[in-house]
């Protein structure tokens, strides 16, 4: 096994690299208090999962590129899931006044 | 090694360091203004990711939506709820954070060890390079129709569905009834519904002699 630098970027560093994205934004989610800041983390993991897609599409994909299209597709859908949950935040906290998450236990057991 | 390659190494290590610091500053800051425009880099640099892996369309699709949509979105969020507020103290906060902190480094070792050990069959087909955006063009129009007219219904749906959500109800009367509307939603000292009653009621009971 020969220890010289590949004279491309290998397609694991951007796995590796959307691997710790995806984590991140795992932990993010888990902790925030704030409830914008977990928003903000699911967009960061939606981000990582676009990552892997975009790297598989250009390195095992090249011509067919439907890891692009994919990639597009949950562009689409992280618009529409940011409008929404705003949305549903700015009448939560119309209700609660609060951004709290440990306070938005309505339904909890 | 040639000057293309190692500019190409340059970029990407300089991109990944900038997604990976901004990426630990969005869910670390204290500041949450500081955290959405740490996410607006983080966006900007999956963008260059993206041109690194040549594809110039979805990186500015991503530029257009991400930075210039969804980050605006989060800030202005940030602005209408930006309220200080001393979060009230939980009991086993620092356990849990440390325990969640351990299941996502285990997560993180599952996935890189997947990444590392799997051998993916590499090298694959030429990459399209410049042409990707005509064969996105006809992929959206010829085996990926369907998804494509229902991401723009899901659109429309989640446009209506904010606006519906997040509009104050500013009805003169009763679209079924005929009824005239109480307009106390409309009003901004109005008493939050879901907030203990309890307590604003007695702070009520105290000023009224």
């Amino acid at each position: 096994m020969s220890l010289e630098l590949p004279t491309t970027i290998p397609l694991q560093a951007y796995l590796v690299l959307a691997a710790l994205l995806f984590c991140t934004g795992v932990w993010g989610l888990i902790n925030s208090r704030n409830a914008v800041r977990v928003l903000m983390s699911i967009e960061l993991m939606l981000n990582g999962v676009n990552i892997n897609l975009m790297a598989f599409s250009s390195y095992l994909d090249g011509q067919l590129i439907r890891g692009q299209v994919f990639a597009i597709f949950v562009i689409c859908v992280a618009a529409a899931e940011a409008a929404v949950g705003l949305a549903i935040l700015l009448s939560l906290y119309r209700n609660r006044e609060t951004v709290d998450m440990e306070r938005f236990n309505l339904l909890r057991w | 090694m040639s000057i293309a390659s190692t500019a190409q190494f340059i970029c990407f290590a300089a991109l990944s360091i900038t997604l990976v610091v901004g990426a630990l500053g969005v869910v670390l800051l204290p500041n949450i203004v500081y955290s959405a425009f740490l996410l607006g880099g983080v966006f900007l640099s999956v963008a260059g990711l993206y041109l690194l892996l040549n594809a110039s369309f979805v990186a500015a699709a991503q530029v257009l939506v991400y930075v210039g949509a969804v980050n605006v979105l989060i800030l202005f969020a940030i602005m209408l709820v930006n309220k200080k507020e001393n979060l009230a103290a939980i009991p086993g906060l620092a356990l849990r954070r440390v325990l969640s902190g351990a299941v996502c480094a285990g997560l993180f070792a599952l996935l890189l060890r997947v990444d590392l050990t799997t051998s993916w069959a590499l090298p694959g087909p030429e990459p399209l390079g410049d042409e990707a955006t005509l064969r996105i063009g006809e992929h959206l129009f010829s085996d990926y129709l369907l998804p494509f007219e229902l991401a723009s219904v899901l659109l429309l749906m989640s446009m209506i569905g904010a606006i519906v959500l997040a509009r104050r109800d500013v009805l003169v009367s009763d679209v079924i009834t005929g009824e005239p509307v109480d307009q106390g939603l409309i009003e901004k000292e109005r008493i939050p519904l879901l907030l203990d009653r309890s307590a604003l009621e007695s702070s009520l009971l105290e000023k009224t002699p």
